[in-house]
Parts: structure tokens; C-alpha cells; sequence
């Protein structure tokens, strides 16, 4: 798992490539959002275009991203997600708790 | 005569990294059926997840302890076991992760993925120690244009 990152309009975009699965992928994920919250960074998005799949840890890294950026008063949005990871999204109901977005510009017009 | 299914076994050491060994093995197999990428992946993240809990709660992480996937592709259906050597667990004691009140946990989804992804899931548990779980996909015709891909 490979996690770039980008400052757009005031917002820090995480681009994880590969899958976000126990082991590996979670804890990158996880290291990235809190690099990017410590660097003073309170707008996240993760565009999730390369991710192939998540599992039950990478969906458990992902709400506990999005809980510690809303604890710290900032905003965490997911936007480009595949069908796969859209499936498991919808799966466990966290399409109607999280903010997720069809395209980047849509995503960040939006904080 | 009946010819026999296609089928492999694979037994790891309880280490989270394994699980990329038994992914490898299921993408093979299930690329040996037509199936629709999405039930294919639904499958995949089932195994991910019983060999997952096989490791943490079964064999408590300890890398000695084996875990064991055996999956054979039937006409009709995918079965997948997974074996561990561990204690033991009941699953009915698990939390909804549909409740309000847990949707935004970051755990307890993992057996929760399981009886979402495959269609019928049996626990059994050895005397001595050990717990093995069964899951089984139905592949309809939606979800397997041609059943198995003839060999070429």
C-alpha cells in the first residue's frame, strides 16, 4: 500500500494505492491521517480510486479516521470509489454516515 | 464415474501477512469459474475475514498455530473451510454492526462481512480445541455465466 498526498483548495487529498486490508493497508492509512491532521491539516480527502478492496480493518481505519479528524473539528471525505469498495460501503451502512463523492472536484467544492 | 472438483488446501502460520498466500490461492481458483467480478470479490473478502479472525481470536496471533483453507469449487456452489487451533468462539454473542449505536465502531465486522458475502456459514468445534468454519456460495446463473471454464 502507497499513500501520496496533495494540498488542493485548502485540502489535504491521501491517495492510497492498492488494497486497504488487514496488516498493512489499515496501518498506512491510519499513519496518513494523522500525518496529515499533525501537519495542521483539518480538510482530508481520500480519493479511493486506486484502492482495489477493503476489508473489515481498512473499513475499521477508515471510521476511525473519520471520528479522530471530526474530533479535532475538521471534515474527512472519501470520493472515486470503485464498485468493489462501494459494495462493502453500502454493506455496512457507512455510505449513510460518510461523506463520499462520485469526483474529486465534487468532493472538494464541497468542504 | 463423477470427475473431481477442482480444489486446493493450504495450511499457514498465524501471521496477518499469510492471508496474501490464501488471496492468492482463492483468486486462482475462483478464476477457474465465470464468475461476475463482484461475486468474486464478495468471496475473497469472506476468506480474507475467516482466515483474519482465525488468526487473532482463534489462534490468538501465535505464529506456531497453524490455520488451514481448503476451498472446493462444486457445480452448484464454492466451499470454503477454514481451520484454526485455537479456543474457540460463539458467534451469536457478536454485536449487530448495523445498530446506530455501532456503525461507527472500527471493529466487530469481520464475521458480520462473512454471513453478508457468502450464503450459508457452519461453525464446528473440535474437542480438543479448534474451530472450523464452512462457507458456502451458491453460484447461480447470474453469477456464473458458464460454470466452469473448459480447459484449453
Amino acid at each position: 500500500m502507497e499513500i501520496t498526498a496533495q494540498h488542493n483548495q485548502g485540502v489535504t487529498v491521501l491517495y492510497p494505492k492498492g488494497r486497504i486490508t488487514i496488516g498493512k493497508g489499515d496501518v498506512a492509512l491510519r499513519e496518513a491521517v494523522l500525518g496529515a491532521l499533525d501537519a495542521g491539516g483539518t480538510k482530508i480527502l481520500i480519493n479511493l480510486k486506486g484502492v482495489s478492496t477493503i476489508d473489515s480493518s481498512g473499513i475499521g481505519e477508515t471510521v476511525s479516521a473519520f471520528t479522530t479528524v471530526k474530533k479535532r473539528g475538521g471534515d474527512l471525505k472519501l470520493c472515486e470509489l470503485s464498485s468493489k469498495v462501494m459494495d462493502v460501503l453500502q454493506v455496512t451502512q457507512l455510505i449513510t454516515v460518510l461523506d463520499v463523492f462520485d469526483s474529486e472536484q465534487e468532493a472538494l467544492d464541497s468542504f | 464415474m463423477t470427475a473431481p472438483r477442482p480444489q486446493f488446501r493450504v495450511a499457514i502460520g498465524s501471521r496477518f501477512e499469510n492471508i496474501e498466500l490464501v488471496q492468492i490461492a482463492i483468486e486462482a481458483s475462483l478464476d477457474l469459474l465465470t464468475l461476475d467480478e463482484a461475486t468474486s470479490h464478495r468471496i475473497g473478502l469472506a476468506v480474507r475475514e475467516a482466515v483474519a479472525n482465525a488468526i487473532r481470536h482463534g489462534n490468538d496471533g501465535d505464529p506456531d498455530k497453524r490455520v488451514e483453507v481448503e476451498c472446493v469449487l462444486e457445480t452448484d456452489q464454492v466451499v470454503v473451510k477454514v481451520e484454526d487451533q485455537g479456543r474457540g468462539f460463539d458467534p451469536r454473542d457478536l454485536p449487530d454492526p448495523l445498530q446506530p449505536d455501532n456503525l461507527l465502531k472500527t471493529s466487530g465486522r469481520g464475521i458480520f462481512f462473512m454471513s453478508q458475502f457468502m450464503d450459508e456459514i457452519d461453525y464446528s468445534f473440535r474437542p480438543e480445541g479448534g474451530t472450523i468454519v464452512t462457507m458456502r456460495k451458491t453460484i447461480t446463473p447470474s453469477s456464473s455465466a458458464a460454470g466452469l471454464k473448459e480447459e484449453e
